[in-house]
């Protein structure tokens, strides 16, 4: 059983790409050797910035022999048949053998397709992988047309047991496959050969490279970590840097080294992504202050003064980007001090969309909805407003200009600086929030109600110019608005039904895309419905009403094809639509935390499902009761009676919902059927009135007993017909019943 | 190697025409017009054509009109200094050569900590692209190198490997010089010596004003236009002369082209050019530099035809 050592030397393979490369590289080798017909124990790759290495031990040494038989023509089939399966096999017609088959005698052809060496697959599985590497962006070189992240040097291809170790025989181009590599560019360049995986990476430690990128990661932590704690300090934790370092170096030497004092004032999060973004440094934290007062970096080797000099040279261009990144602030500073309005008005001349658009128009937008959800959230409304009126200012500042990631953070100390309320300057940071899984949800209630308009009128400005997400493609990122608008609403437990703002939203983005048609004048009277949808909830009904005070006519006159009649079909759309993009993304969730879809389902088809804490509040308490014994049951007694039911509406062509009279009933379990339901119906009503959803539940359970009695001791479809029509009515309440709490035909199992 | 660390501007660069020519390049002279880069020399955006080998090296003096800050600023400059290599096609030690010219220069390989960072290229004026690094020395970028793929919008084959040198950043660091202006430029023991800002402060002033506040924009819209229709006039001429030779003239139509990006690049510093007009303007210069392109590849220098 040999083992198999790949490694692909190149010109340096950008950091973000290795770890995808690995497992590309893994994945294909693998793959194609098992189809191929070989098998192994185990394989593991490895990257450092100028190789791709793979490592497959106990590979089996050739692949099996295998051994087809095939049936042919009949012996006195026509020639050409006979001709056509000797095609078909490659084999010549002495080669066949007559045997009994059935009624007589067939051809049959035994064909032999003999083992193949590993040392033959191996080389075409690997010249066709080098060959269609999935690589994010390949290039070509020199004279020739491979196709590799940067030139490929040398191929080092070896299999090896105790007896010792053979090249593969493979030729891609002029590269030979061979038993050679190199060591690190610097420290050791020479070339050396190797026997075995153990040997490989033995002899490339010893030439400065450390080939496990994990080693690597794991040096850095630990060197970082040590550095920092002699010094009294701690390394910020940074995993996604770490990864990015240590692909970007084969012999990783930690140095720490100190920030300019006149630097030190900088918010700590300006240090930070200065230094990770231009220089790949991790900070380093005095815990006492919690300031950020010195930094690591990862040289790519070992030098005679131990470092002074690389130190020296990355100390310098640090303090060249911190002196622009203090000029900024300090430049920055003065226009916050003066109210930051040089960036609010800044901000007419950005574009947000071309179809939805300045940053100035938005924030309009943003600022009047923030305002009018501020009292159901809790939130002062002239805080809301004056936030949402800054919470982009800062997408202007110098900064910001530098570092987009810094958007919002800048924003709170700007706005801080500015003197503004301390409500109004989190929110500034807080509005974007929650972007990630991992994110916190903000809770402050002015942050909430602007953090929620943020969103809403993103949503629906994309829905208003139709630019929806369609499978992958999401380029707005509205998905994540979306969740992000549910968890704001979860986590603060808000009851805010969304069909009412996303009325008014989508009302705004239609008066904004239409300022200059020639109904501008109309426009400024629309203005006047977004109240009207605040104070009557609907569309409809605003759209009436404005129509009536326009005109002194009643809404059924409104002129057909003109702007109110077209909004009035147009904004119940988009919303709807949006709305069921809201029930889908809050499905999506939901899953994660254990509510099956089907249970969403059911409680979306009861009313005020735009108001999406009261929908997993009844979603909760449905999926907990169906989890019963109880629940499970009188699902399937409900199935029944609506099986029932829609078989005999269908046949008679009538529907039983009404006039179910004890007095027809001639059982016992009949009687205490109408009993039951009467208990049910008089508890479920007004604990469902209550919202208080267990209770419903728990006057549903009572009904369970009385349900599969009913079924077994009775025969709905009576040959009195007045029975008949009793007991069938009598289903239709208990089905009346049970969709009171979700709809319950839409439970799967 | 070279003794010790150069002393002054001059020396870097004179150092580097000497290593350069020492591996076989030609050692150009700057092309005679206003370019954005080392890139718009013929030398490399049209040599990087066609099939026939090349090796040429170069300073091209370069103007960025937006970087102009009046001679104030340590590291900006509206008007610097490229140092170019093109050569086609790439040699497999490319890496090996261009380390070679760093301790040319002056920088000693045993104490630095070199790398070469991913750094993707592309010039959305002359619808070219390609792949390299930037290359770090001890966190500074020093170069950019890249392996051209596609030149005016024709994939290169062969490819070329193009390594750019902002030299006075990369000589101030050599020098340990902080401010540009501070830089000498000849030897300081000389009779006269001449620090970079003796010789360029002053017009960085001059250009920055002019760039910023002076610079006609009617004008400079006339000309961009003028030389975008002479480009495309140039370009459908028909190919053979009065006399019967068969003329492209590649060269002429790609001057063309080379002013009306640094035309557009001064309309841009006076800020009359919105966000949604710049890509257009870019779009039309891209356009000129992928017909240019186009014409090269029928010319004998680029490989195809020649002289009928």
């Amino acid at each position: 059983m040999p083992d198999l050592l790949i490694e692909l030397l190149s010109e340096e393979i950008p950091a973000r790409m290795q770890a995808r490369a690995r497992a590309d590289l893994k994945k294909l080798v693998t793959d194609g050797l098992v189809e191929a017909g070989l098998t192994y124990a185990a394989a593991e790759a490895f990257s450092t910035p100028r190789r791709l290495a793979l490592a497959v031990a106990g590979l089996t040494a050739e692949s099996p022999r295998i051994v087809e038989e095939r049936k042919g023509p009949r012996e006195d089939a026509p020639e050409a048949a006979i001709a056509g399966f000797l095609r078909s096999t490659g084999l010549a017609r002495d080669a066949l053998e007559l045997r009994e088959a059935g009624k007589g005698r067939a051809f049959f052809a035994v064909i032999e397709r003999p083992g193949r060496p590993a040392a033959e697959i191996v080389a075409e599985v690997l010249e066709r992988v080098i060959r269609t590497f999935p690589w994010p962006k390949s290039m070509r070189w020199g004279a020739g047309n491979l196709r590799w992240v940067r030139p490929l040097q040398s191929i080092l291809c070896i299999l090896h047991d105790e007896a010792g170790a053979s090249v593969v025989p493979l030729d891609i181009d002029g590269i030979a496959a061979a038993d050679r590599t190199r060591g690190h560019r610097f420290h050791a360049p020479a070339e050396f050969a190797v026997t075995s995986f153990e040997d490989y990476a033995t002899r490339l430690k010893r030439a400065f490279v450390v080939l496990d990128p994990a080693e690597r990661a794991a040096l850095i932590r630990a060197e970082a970590d040590n550095m920092a704690f002699a010094a009294g300090l701690q390394v910020v934790a940074d995993e996604a840097l770490l990864a990015e370092v240590a692909g970007l170096v084969e012999w990783p030497v930690v140095l720490m080294g100190p920030i300019g004092e006149r630097f030190l004032d900088l918010p700590p999060e300006v240090l930070q992504t200065s230094m990770r973004e231009h220089q790949k440094f991790f900070s380093v934290r005095d815990p006492k202050s919690g300031k950020i007062v010195r930094y690591v970096t990862v040289a790519n080797r070992e030098t005679a003064d131990h470092g002074a000099t690389i130190l020296a040279g990355n100390g310098k261009v640090l303090a060249a980007r911190l002196a622009d990144a203090q000029f900024f602030w300090n430049n920055d500073l003065r226009v916050a001090g003066s109210g930051m309005t040089a960036w609010i008005e800044g901000l007419a001349g950005v574009t947000f969309h071309n179809k939805l658009g300045s940053q100035a128009d938005r924030v309009d937008r943003i600022a009047r909805l923030a305002r009018l959800i501020a009292p159901r959230v809790g939130a002062d409304p002239d805080l809301a407003e004056q936030a949402a009126r800054v919470a982009k200012a800062d997408l202007r500042s110098a900064m910001v200009g530098e570092f987009p990631e810094l958007q919002g953070i800048m924003g709170r100390y700007y706005a801080a600086a500015a003197g503004m309320p301390a409500e109004v300057a989190a929110a500034c940071e807080a509005h974007y929030a929650p972007l990630g899984p991992s994110d916190e949800v903000p809770v402050a209630p002015v942050s909430v109600a602007v953090a929620l308009a943020d969103k809403l009128d993103t949503l629906t400005g994309f829905w208003a110019i139709d630019e929806k997400p369609t499978g992958s493609k999401d380029p707005f990122a509205l998905r994540r608005a979306a969740l992000g608008v549910i968890r704001l609403l979860l986590a603060s437990d808000l009851r805010l039904p969304l069909a009412e703002v996303i009325d008014i939203q989508l009302l705004d983005h239609e008066i904004r895309d239409n300022l200059d048609t020639e109904e501008e004048r109309d426009l400024f009277r629309l203005h006047d419905m977004l109240d009207d949808i605040a104070g009557r909830g609907v569309i409809g009904a605003a759209v009436e009403a404005l129509t009536e005070r326009l005109a002194g006519a009643p809404a059924a006159q409104v002129e057909e094809g003109s702007w109110l009649d077209r909004l009035r079909a147009t904004i119940p759309a988009g919303r709807d639509d949006l709305l069921a993009f809201f029930h889908d993304r809050l499905k999506v969730y939901l899953r994660d935390r254990g509510i099956r879809h089907d249970v969403i389902d059911a409680c979306l088809a009861l009313p005020g499902n735009d108001d999406l804490v009261l929908l997993v509040r009844r979603a909760e308490a449905l999926g907990a009761f169906l989890a019963t014994e109880d629940g499970e049951n009188l699902v399937q007694g409900f199935r029944r009676a609506n099986n029932i039911l829609t078989q005999a509406e269908a046949k008679d062509g009538v529907e039983y919902s009404f006039g179910a009279d004890p007095k027809f009933a001639e059982t016992e379990a009949e009687r205490a059927l109408f009993a039951a339901l009467d208990r049910a119906e008089g508890a479920i009503a007004p604990a469902i009135e209550a919202e208080d959803f267990a209770a419903a539940m728990q006057g549903m359970a009572a009904l369970r007993a009385p349900v599969d009695a009913f079924f077994e001791a009775v025969q709905v479809n009576a040959d009195n017909p007045v029975v008949r029509r009793n007991r069938l009515n009598l289903l239709s309440r208990i089905r009346t019943a049970c969709l009171a709490v979700g709809d319950l035909t839409r439970i799967e199992g | 190697m070279t003794d010790a660390t150069p002393r002054c501007f001059q020396d870097v660069i004179l150092r580097l025409q000497s290593y350069w020519a020492s591996k076989g390049c030609a050692i150009l002279q700057p092309y005679d017009m206003e370019v954005g880069a080392g890139t718009f020399h013929p030398a490399t955006t049209l040599r990087a054509l066609g099939s026939k080998p090349w090796a040429a090296a170069y300073v091209q003096p370069s103007r960025r009109p937006t970087d102009g800050r009046y001679g104030e600023n340590p590291n900006r400059l509206q008007h610097y200094y490229q140092y170019q290599v093109l050569i086609k096609p790439s040699p497999p030690d490319l890496q090996e050569l261009y380390l070679g010219s760093l301790a040319a220069i002056g920088i000693d390989l045993d104490l630095h900590d070199i790398r070469f960072v991913e750094d993707d290229w592309e010039s959305p004026t002359l619808g070219a692209w390609g792949l390299g690094w930037e290359v770090w020395c001890d966190g500074m970028e020093v170069s950019q190198f890249t392996y051209f793929q596609q030149v005016g919008g024709h994939d290169c084959k062969p490819v070329s490997g193009e390594l750019t040198y902002g030299l006075e950043r990369l000589a101030m660091y050599v020098l340990g010089i902080d401010h540009v202006m501070e830089m000498p430029f000849n030897d300081p023991q000389s009779p006269i010596p001449l620090s970079y800002g003796d010789i360029f402060r002053q017009t960085e002033q001059e250009y920055s004003r002019w760039n910023f506040d002076q610079a006609e924009t009617e004008m400079l819209l006339r000309h961009f236009e003028d030389a975008e229709a002479e480009c495309e006039r140039i370009l459908a001429a028909e190919e053979h002369d009065a006399s019967g030779r068969r003329i492209v003239m590649a060269h002429p139509a790609y001057d063309q082209c080379i002013k009306a990006s640094h035309l557009f690049n001064l309309l841009d510093a006076r800020g009359v050019i919105s966000v949604t007009e710049r890509q257009a303007y870019i779009g039309r210069v891209r356009a000129l530099a992928k017909r240019c392109a186009d014409a090269f590849v029928r010319t004998e220098a680029g490989g195809g035809g020649g002289t009928a």
